[in-house]
């Protein structure tokens, strides 16, 4: 099947403009622009199912559709922030496809009516954030982005904005603050950006993919997206494969398939043929799934995956072998949850600090007490944290501890 | 030199991209253009730039110390920011850091003893399929080095050093 996403596969050099434009680029956002009213626009991505591909998978067309019309200006923000580890999906959106990327922030800007997009960039992409900068250039230059554009009197301009190194500007509030020129710190929600965004002004964040998909919604119809993947999951994700896994990379596939299909069809399988233990489907934030015969068999959409007890979040499947030990796993997310939490509210700052001290004492010598009281801090910080990203911080631990014990015996 | 004599267009250029009652938003690209050349945001650039934007030196301290990119002390003029995060110590990103720092008589997080190396191990980089990997902050910015070796990053260094030299 031919990439909806990951078009460059297919297509050479569809990041030059007039390569993009040859194969149908920027008649979807010219046809809404000249056409169609915003708000169909938003009904046309309703209708086709499509949900937030950052993690979160919240309906798209109604996201946009909760924009307060009663307060002015409006702002679309593209969540280029990609951090979490095992994720690396977007950077290649952005540097091979990035006019379908760009197209899309566009339509999303017309849909609600913002005349500004930003594209938020995590500071590591210094020299993407230059290239992007060179093809809005160009947009504006061929009359895609600007004043009065294709003679009507909607106006449009995109802004790339670099952050600078912090996993937290990837949850949109903070993201938010961060593009404020404030240090990336979670707002309390609601309200949700939709109704108070960047600048107090009602504001759409979506994640690069999630827009990526939206020029060809417009150009091909509802029902032709609809036709693919599941009923729960519409369309088509980029699954982030990496870890012990013969082939990493992304891969581009309807919902549907299943595990086996992705890690060892397309992923070739595990390194030296070693038996696979666990799966973790969406980064370093997953549980941690038990990689028996009804896991890898199990449809990778939304719905399905949490009938495993995880989330698919990202799709950043990292996949773990039996040459490396669960508690090794989480003492590496542990550290990342450390290093990277935010320290606005108690139980995430001070949760994800004793959980380190605690995972430290224990690669010397683990004892039965250590296990449980870190097990009992995981749980103590669940449901209490101010943003999603404090929960994430438990999630490998918890479910590492109950669903591998073997692992955690006493040394 | 200030900021705005030694980067006139591209101060511009950034305070552009935001409402001119929203100033406030271009903190983080002037602090980007502020340590591109030495390798960190002194105290005359911090002044400089909250009185461009009417916000405190102390806010802008907090905003360098909240963001890992920035640096308010003079380390290695290059610096190896290696991702040890899970993806790529899976692939074996801890051991190419440790041998890399074996190899320039360093501890992980230490500057060479010419002081123009820094390697340290940082968080995950979104290339997790092209591990082992790290960054280079230096004087042209940040850029990515993936599928890498110990022998091809001394190579890199050296080519860089010699490269540096020529230029003064």
């Amino acid at each position: 099947m031919a990439h909806i996403l990951l078009r460059h596969r297919d297509i050479p050099h569809i990041n030059q403009l007039d390569v993009y434009k040859k194969n149908g680029g920027f008649q979807a956002f010219k046809n809404a622009v000249t056409r169609m009213k915003p708000e169909d626009v938003t009904n046309v991505v309703k209708a086709s199912g499509l949900r937030g591909r950052g993690g979160a998978g919240f309906p798209t067309g109604m996201k946009w559709a909760f924009m307060d019309n009663q307060n002015w200006p409006h702002y679309v923000v593209a969540n280029a922030d990609e951090s979490e580890p095992g994720t690396f999906k977007d950077r290649e959106i952005m540097e091979q496809n990035p006019f379908q990327f760009l197209e899309g922030v566009a339509l999303a800007c017309y849909a609600v009516g913002a005349r500004a997009g930003y594209v938020y960039l995590r500071g590591e992409f210094w020299h993407l954030a230059a290239f992007l900068d060179g093809k809005i250039a160009e947009m504006e230059e061929a009359g895609m982005l600007g004043d009065r554009l294709f003679g009507t009197d909607y106006s449009l301009h995109i802004f790339t904005h670099l952050g600078a190194g912090a996993y937290i500007c990837g949850e949109e509030t903070a993201l938010l603050e961060s593009l404020e020129g404030k240090r990336g710190q979670p707002r309390v929600r609601p309200p949700f950006p939709p109704a108070f965004g960047l600048y107090g002004k009602p504001t759409v964040v979506n994640n690069v993919e999630t827009l990526t998909n939206v020029p060809l919604i417009l150009a091909n119809g509802a029902d032709w997206y609809k036709s693919m993947g599941t009923a729960d999951s519409a369309g088509v994700k980029i699954f982030s494969l990496s870890g012990r896994v013969k082939k990493p990379g992304n891969y581009e596939l309807p919902f549907g398939k299943t595990f086996r299909d992705l890690i060892y069809g397309e992923g070739g399988g595990i390194i030296d043929d070693r038996p696979i233990k666990a799966i973790m489907p969406a980064g370093a934030s997953s549980s941690m799934i038990v990689a028996d015969d009804k896991a890898l068999d199990t449809v990778l959409d939304y719905a399905s995956v949490r009938t495993l007890g995880a989330d698919l979040g990202s799709a950043s499947v990292i996949v773990i072998d039996d040459t490396v030990s669960i508690e090794w796993v989480i003492n590496k997310t542990i550290h990342f949850f450390k290093h990277e939490s935010c320290g606005k509210c108690t139980p995430c700052r001070e949760g994800n600090y004793w959980m380190l001290s605690i995972i430290k004492r224990m690669q010397h010598d683990r004892k039965k007490e250590d296990v449980d009281l870190l097990y009992a801090v995981a749980k103590q910080m669940q449901n209490k944290c101010l943003c999603a990203l404090g929960e994430f911080a438990t999630m490998a631990v918890a479910t590492g501890i109950e669903r591998f014990p073997a692992e955690f015996k006493a040394k | 030199m200030s900021l705005a004599e030694k980067y006139p267009k591209e101060v511009k250029q950034i305070l552009a991209k935001y409402p001119p009652e929203h100033k406030r938003s271009a903190v983080m690209p002037l602090l980007h253009l502020a340590q591109l050349q030495e390798g960190h945001v002194d105290r005359h650039a911090m002044q400089e730039i909250a009185s461009l934007l009417d916000i405190t030196e102390t806010e802008i301290a907090s905003i360098i110390g909240f963001y890992t990119l920035y640096h308010d002390k003079p380390e290695g003029k290059l610096r190896i920011q290696v991702c040890t995060d899970l993806p790529c110590a899976l692939r074996g990103a801890d051991q190419f850091l440790a041998d890399l720092c074996d190899k320039l008589g360093i501890q992980p997080g230490g500057t060479t003893p010419d002081g123009i190396v820094t390697v340290e191990a940082v968080m995950c980089l979104a290339a997790c399929d092209k591990a082992p990997m790290f960054q280079l902050q230096g004087p042209d910015g940040i850029e990515y080095h993936e599928n890498m070796t110990v022998d091809k990053t001394v190579e890199l260094i050296e080519a860089l050093k010699k490269n540096d030299k020529e230029v003064k």
